[in-house]
């Protein structure tokens, strides 16, 4: 071993909320730095004991294994009806949903707007990665227009398919929800920032303002059929212009 | 040779990359600033070749960027504790 005369001291490890376990997700997928960042949210607000998490239906189904909180799986697209239920039975716990856009934006549309429109004092992490990622990369709600999926093999036509739900915007013409961002995981700086919107939302829910939304944009290179290099800088160019970052709605006074 | 000249600095910062998690992804690769990171050339117990970082001339800086976009939280980072005065 190399005997170093200074002594060196961690300074970065795996937060305390994410267990020691390999996850299942391919090389380069956006989904195991979205944990992280809410983990090293999570160990930071010293949330640990208490946060429930509910996990939807999509690649990130089994992130209760890789979390070590208190976490339910909920039908497809139904966490925010779940999350809504433990929040109203006991409103001293912080409450998150983490859902891809297959959960979020299409099967799980009316509850996540009706749990924004009610205000619901719960979390949702919300994963954009246009494309169904578990079923094999088919057109998602989110899917951009021309982008090639396994069920819009010339690409998204707008005359048949329509054209991508802009969720955060949405969601922003709504009254009740207080923070609505975007953000990415496409580089080490886009993470930086995707790790202070998820901090704000937790902190807001903690003060008690209603439906906290933070959008992350993460590339799926299995599905878009690229290299994980060639994937984060797809994201970029081609979500970036249609899916603009920064926050949507945040409370005027700020946390 | 020029060994002399080009004294090499001591080492400020590393990195511990856990072969058992990495999957080889190279995003780290392409976040380092100084470049030091690779893909190696064998195949790990998990099937994947793994990323590595063996920095010869000691250029790491500890900024952990490698480990803030490493997807599978293989990477740990460790930085020389600022000593003041030398001696314990």
């Amino acid at each position: 071993m190399n005997t170093e005369a200074q002594e060196m001291e961690r300074i970065f490890e795996r937060p305390r909320a994410l267990r020691s376990a390999t996850t299942h997700y391919c090389p380069g997928c956006g989904h195991g730095i979205t944990h992280r960042l809410v983990a090293e949210v999570i160990d930071e607000l010293g949330i640990r004991e208490t946060i429930v998490g509910v996990a939807p239906v999509g690649c990130s189904v089994l992130m209760y294994n890789y979390f070590d909180i208190d976490m339910f799986e909920a039908s497809h697209g139904r966490a925010p009806a779940i999350a809504t239920g433990f929040k109203r039975a006991r409103p001293d716990l912080p409450v998150f949903t983490y859902q891809g856009d297959g959960d979020l934006a299409a099967i799980g549309i009316a509850e996540t707007i009706h749990a924004a429109a009610r205000g619901e004092k719960f979390t949702t992490i919300f994963i954009n990665n246009a494309t169904y990622g578990m079923t094999g990369g088919q057109m998602a709600p989110t899917t951009l227009v021309g982008q090639k999926t396994a069920t819009s093999p010339t690409g998204r036509n707008c005359e048949t398919a329509g054209y991508p739900i802009k969720v955060c915007e949405m969601l922003a013409t709504l009254d009740a929800p207080s923070y609505i961002a975007r953000v990415s995981v496409s580089s080490a700086k886009h993470v930086l920032k995707a790790k202070q919107a998820i901090s704000k939302a937790f902190q807001l829910q903690l003060k008690g303002f209603p439906y906290t939304f933070v959008e992350v944009l993460s590339p799926c290179p299995t599905d878009w059929h690229m290299t994980p290099q060639e994937a984060v800088e797809w994201l970029e160019e081609n979500m970036f212009p249609q899916y603009p970052l920064g926050e949507v709605k945040a409370p005027k006074e700020g946390v | 040779m020029s060994e002399s000249k080009t004294q090499k600095k001591p080492k400020r910062a590393r990195i511990a990359i856990d072969e058992h998690f990495c999957k080889g992804c190279g995003l780290c690769v392409d976040n380092c600033p100084q470049h030091i990171i690779s893909i190696s050339g064998t195949v790990a117990t998990s099937g994947y070749y793994p990323a590595q970082c063996p920095d010869p001339e000691n250029k790491c800086t500890g900024c952990t960027l490698c480990a803030r976009i490493c997807p599978d939280v293989a990477i740990e980072v460790f930085k020389a504790k600022k000593v003041d005065g030398g001696a314990h």
